[in-house]
C-alpha cells in the first residue's frame, strides 16, 4: 500500500513538473507549496495560483471551499456509494498518478479490445490508453487544452464565437464570466457543485453573440485526453439574443484508475429566442466485472432558459461510470422556453445509476419533453429520478414524459421516480412508463435471421433506445450505437 | 441436403420428438403435416437451433455438416432459413437495418464482402416489390403493427432477401386471406422452386399446398414420421381427418 502511494506521489509531483515547464514557468516555491494529497486551503490556493486567477477567482473558490467543508453529501439517491475520503485524493494532478506503461502489450487487453471496437486507429490508441512511446501527444492533449481550442478559434472568431479553456476565459473576458458564472448553478447548490467551485481545474468557456449561428459543432471529443487533467471540470455556454449552437461532449475514453470521482458542473445560459443543444456520449470507466473500480461521477448539469422562446435540449447516452448521479435540467422562465432532455442510461455489471431531469416551469406557455431509455443488465441498478415542476404564475405550461426501462437477465433493476408538482391548474402534464426484458423470442427470431447472441442484443437495444439516439449528430449517433453494444458486451446468458 | 436421422428432443422433460426421420434432397419440396401437438414447430426450432430444446438422440446433417453442432446464427449463415409461425416484433428497429445487418452478419460468416446499403435496397425493392409489399412497411419497425397477414408476407420478402438453401416454413399459412396465401405461394415458388434449394412446408392444412406442390407429404404424430407418400396424401388428410393416419 505504501508503495503504491509513493508511486502516486512521484506521478503528481512530476505532472507538478510538466505543468511548470509547459505553461507560465512555475517558479519552485509553488512546488514545494504543492500538496500532493489531500484537500485544504492550500490546495485550492494552489490550483488558482497554477492557472494564474485574478483574485476575484481565487476569493470564490476559497468561499466555496469553505462552505464545502459544512456541507454534507446527498443521501436521497438510489445508490449505494461507500464513503469517500476527500484527503486520500489527489486535485489537479491526480489522474497523472496512473503508472506509465511501457508498450501497448501491458494495457489491459480489456481496453484494447475496447478500442479496437470503437474503431479507434491503433495509433491513436497508443495516445489514449497513455502508452510511453506515444506519450508526448498525449501530454499535449493533457496539459494543453488550449491548443485543442484554437484549432476551431480562427474561424469562430470570424462570426465573433468565443470558445476557450475556461481558465482563459476567467483571465480574458471576466465580466462575461462574472456575469454567470454561478448564476445558473449556485455556489451552494450541493455539495459536488460547491466542490467543483473549490478545486474545478478545467472546462470549457462558450459565448455565441446575438444573432449569431454558430458556425459548426463545438465538440469536445478531442477533449478526451484533456480530461485527464482534473476530474472537476467546468463549463459555462452562453447563447445570446437569438443565437444557437450545438454543442457536444464525449467521453470516451475510458479511465482506469479506481473509483476516481469525477465531479462537474454544466452551466447554460439561453437568452430571448436563443437554443443550445447540448449532446453528451459518457463513457467513463464503469468498473470491472465484479464491480472494482470505475467512475464515480457526480455531475450537476443546469440550463436558465432565461429570455422568451429560448430553448434548451440535453441530450445524454450514459454507459460508464460506477456510479452515476446526474440530472442535466432546464429552469424555464423565458415565456414559451421549451426544455427538451433525451436520455439513454445503460448499466452492466455492477454499475449504478441514478439519473434523470429537473424542469423548472416559471414562465407562461413554457414546454418540456422528458424522453428517458434506462437498460439494465447484470447485476447493476438504474433510476430514473425526475421532477417536472410549475410555478403558481406559469400559466399554459405543458410537459410530456416518457421513462421506459428494459432489463436484460434476471439480476437487474429498474427504478423510475418521478415527483409532479403542479402549482397552477392550467398545465397539462403527461407521464408514460414502461417496463420490459429482451424476449427469448426477439433474441432467437435476430439469431434465426444471422445474427450472433451480441449482435441480437445490441440491434434491439438500439431499437430501443431509437428515439434518443436519433436526437445525436449523426457521428456522435454511430459512436454512441456501438458504445451501446460493448457497454452490455457479457449480459448475455 | 437435409438427413434427419432417429431424432429425439425434450422440452424440459418432456419427449416431444421421439425418432423422427427425414430426408430432404436438393430440388425437393416436403410437406409435414399433423394434429396440434405433434411436434411441428418443434421440429422447426430443433433445427434452426432454438435455446431451450434438448436433443437427447439422433442427428442431423445439413450439406454433409453436423447442424446440431452449429449456433442459430451458424445455420443461418450455413443457408438455413426458418419462417415463423409467429413473426416477432422488434420496435424500433426498421426491417431495412435489421435485414441488412442481417445479411452483412451471414455474408461476413461465410467470408463475403458485405452489401453496401444502395446495393442492399436494390435487392430489398425488387422483394418487396415481387411480394406486393411497398417500400415504406420496409422502413417499419420489424413487425411492429403489422397485420398477421403482413408479418407473414414480411417473412416471405425476409426470405427473398437471404436467398437460403433451405427453407423451413412454419405455419406460414396461418392467418392468410385467399389473396395473400396466394402470394406467398407464389413468393415460396418464386424463392425457393430452384434446383439447389429445399423447402420443409409444416402446414395444418391442404390449402397452401394449392399453390406449392409439394413433392412429398409426410405425417407427423407423436414425434415421429407415421406416414408419407405423395401429394395425394394430403387430400387424403384433408378429407379422412389425422386420427384415422395417426394410429
Amino acid at each position: 500500500m505504501s508503495d503504491d502511494i509513493d508511486i502516486k506521489d512521484k506521478a503528481a509531483w512530476d505532472a507538478a513538473d510538466r505543468v511548470a515547464d509547459y505553461e507560465h514557468g512555475w517558479s519552485s516555491d509553488i512546488e514545494t507549496d504543492f500538496a500532493p494529497k489531500g484537500l485544504t486551503e492550500d490546495t485550492v490556493r494552489f490550483i488558482s495560483a497554477k492557472k494564474n486567477e485574478p483574485e476575484w477567482m481565487l476569493e470564490w473558490r476559497l468561499k466555496a471551499f469553505a462552505s464545502w467543508k459544512t456541507m454534507t453529501p446527498p443521501d436521497w439517491a438510489k445508490l449505494n456509494v461507500p464513503p469517500i475520503d476527500y484527503q486520500d485524493a489527489f486535485y489537479y494532478a491526480e489522474p497523472k498518478a496512473k503508472p506509465k506503461l511501457g508498450s501497448l502489450d501491458e494495457v489491459d487487453p480489456e481496453i484494447l479490445r475496447i478500442y479496437e471496437k470503437l474503431g479507434i486507429p491503433i495509433a491513436e490508441q497508443e495516445v489514449l490508453a497513455g502508452v510511453e512511446g506515444a506519450r508526448r501527444v498525449a501530454v499535449d492533449a493533457v496539459f494543453d487544452s488550449v491548443s485543442v481550442a484554437t484549432t476551431f478559434r480562427a474561424e469562430l472568431e470570424r462570426s465573433g464565437v468565443i470558445f476557450r479553456s475556461i481558465s482563459e476565459a476567467i483571465k480574458e473576458y471576466p465580466e462575461l464570466v462574472k456575469k454567470w458564472l454561478g448564476k445558473i448553478v449556485p455556489m451552494h447548490d450541493n455539495y459536488f457543485a460547491t466542490l467543483n467551485c473549490a478545486v474545478f481545474s478545467d472546462g470549457t468557456f462558450v459565448y455565441i453573440p446575438e444573432g449569431v449561428r454558430c458556425p459548426m459543432e463545438l465538440s469536445t471529443y478531442f477533449r478526451i485526453n484533456a480530461e485527464n487533467t482534473g476530474q472537476f471540470e467546468r463549463t459555462l455556454i452562453i447563447a445570446d439574443k437569438g443565437s444557437y449552437v450545438s454543442y457536444l461532449e464525449g467521453c470516451t475514453a475510458p479511465m482506469r484508475d479506481e473509483n476516481q470521482l469525477h465531479a462537474a458542473v454544466v452551466e447554460l445560459v439561453a437568452l430571448d429566442d436563443a437554443e443550445i443543444k447540448y449532446s453528451t456520449v459518457q463513457n467513463w470507466y464503469p468498473g470491472d466485472a465484479e464491480g472494482k473500480g470505475g467512475i464515480y461521477n457526480f455531475v450537476t448539469k443546469r440550463a436558465l432558459c432565461q429570455g422568451k422562446n429560448s430553448k434548451v435540449s440535453w441530450t445524454q447516452v450514459e454507459t460508464g461510470s460506477a456510479v452515476t448521479w446526474k440530472y442535466p435540467s432546464c429552469v424555464l422562465n423565458g415565456e414559451n422556453s421549451v426544455g427538451e432532455f433525451y436520455s439513454v442510461a445503460v448499466t452492466n455489471n455492477y454499475q449504478q445509476a441514478d439519473t434523470g431531469t429537473k424542469m423548472i416551469h416559471n414562465g407562461k406557455g413554457s414546454r418540456s419533453t422528458i424522453v428517458s431509455k434506462g437498460i439494465s443488465a447484470g447485476h447493476s441498478n438504474n433510476t430514473y429520478r425526475g421532477l417536472v415542476r410549475v410555478a403558481p404564475n406559469a400559466e399554459g405550461v405543458r410537459n410530456f414524459t416518457q421513462c421506459d426501462s428494459l432489463l436484460l437477465g434476471s439480476l437487474s433493476g429498474a427504478h423510475t421516480v418521478p415527483y409532479i408538482e403542479v402549482r397552477n391548474p392550467s398545465a397539462q402534464i403527461e407521464h408514460e412508463a414502461t417496463t420490459s426484458k429482451i424476449s427469448d423470442d426477439q433474441m432467437f427470431y435476430a439469431q434465426a435471421r444471422g445474427l450472433n447472441a451480441e449482435e441480437a442484443v445490441t440491434l434491439i437495444v438500439n431499437g430501443f433506445a431509437k428515439e434518443v439516439l436519433q436526437q445525436l449528430p449523426m457521428e456522435f449517433a454511430v459512436e454512441a450505437q456501438k458504445l451501446l453494444g460493448i457497454s452490455l458486451e457479457g449480459s448475455v446468458g | 441436403m437435409l438427413k434427419i436421422t432417429n431424432l429425439h428432443a425434450n422440452v424440459g422433460d418432456k419427449p416431444i420428438l421421439k425418432g423422427l426421420t427425414l430426408s430432404l434432397n436438393a430440388g425437393e419440396i416436403h410437406a409435414i403435416m399433423g394434429p396440434n401437438g405433434a411436434g411441428k414447430s418443434t421440429l422447426g426450432y430443433v433445427l434452426s437451433g432454438r435455446p431451450g430444446y434438448e436433443i437427447t438422440e439422433g442427428e442431423v446433417t445439413f450439406n454433409g455438416q453436423n447442424l446440431l453442432d452449429l449456433e442459430p446464427h451458424e445455420r443461418a449463415a450455413a443457408g438455413l432459413f426458418l419462417g415463423f409461425q409467429y413473426p416477432v416484433e422488434i420496435p424500433g428497429v426498421s426491417n431495412v437495418q435489421f435485414l441488412r445487418e442481417a445479411l452483412n452478419a451471414q455474408r461476413k460468416y461465410r467470408g463475403d464482402a458485405p452489401l453496401s446499403g444502395a446495393e442492399f435496397l436494390k435487392v430489398a425493392r425488387e422483394q418487396a416489390g415481387a411480394l406486393g409489399m411497398d417500400m415504406d412497411m420496409l422502413k417499419r419497425p420489424v413487425n411492429v403493427g403489422f397485420s398477421g397477414g403482413e408479418k407473414k408476407r414480411n417473412e416471405m420478402v425476409q426470405m427473398g432477401i437471404i436467398d437460403p438453401t433451405l427453407a423451413i416454413l412454419d405455419e406460414t399459412d396461418s392467418g392468410l386471406d385467399i389473396d395473400a396465401l396466394r402470394t406467398v405461394g407464389d413468393g415460396i415458388n418464386r424463392i425457393m422452386r430452384k434446383p439447389g434449394k429445399a423447402v420443409l412446408l409444416i402446414t395444418h392444412y391442404q390449402r397452401l399446398l394449392d399453390y406449392v406442390k409439394p413433392d412429398f407429404v409426410h405425417v407427423l404424430a407423436d414425434g415421429r414420421i407415421t406416414r408419407s407418400g405423395g401429394p395425394e396424401l394430403a387430400l387424403e388428410l384433408e378429407r379422412d381427418g389425422y386420427k384415422e393416419l395417426a394410429a
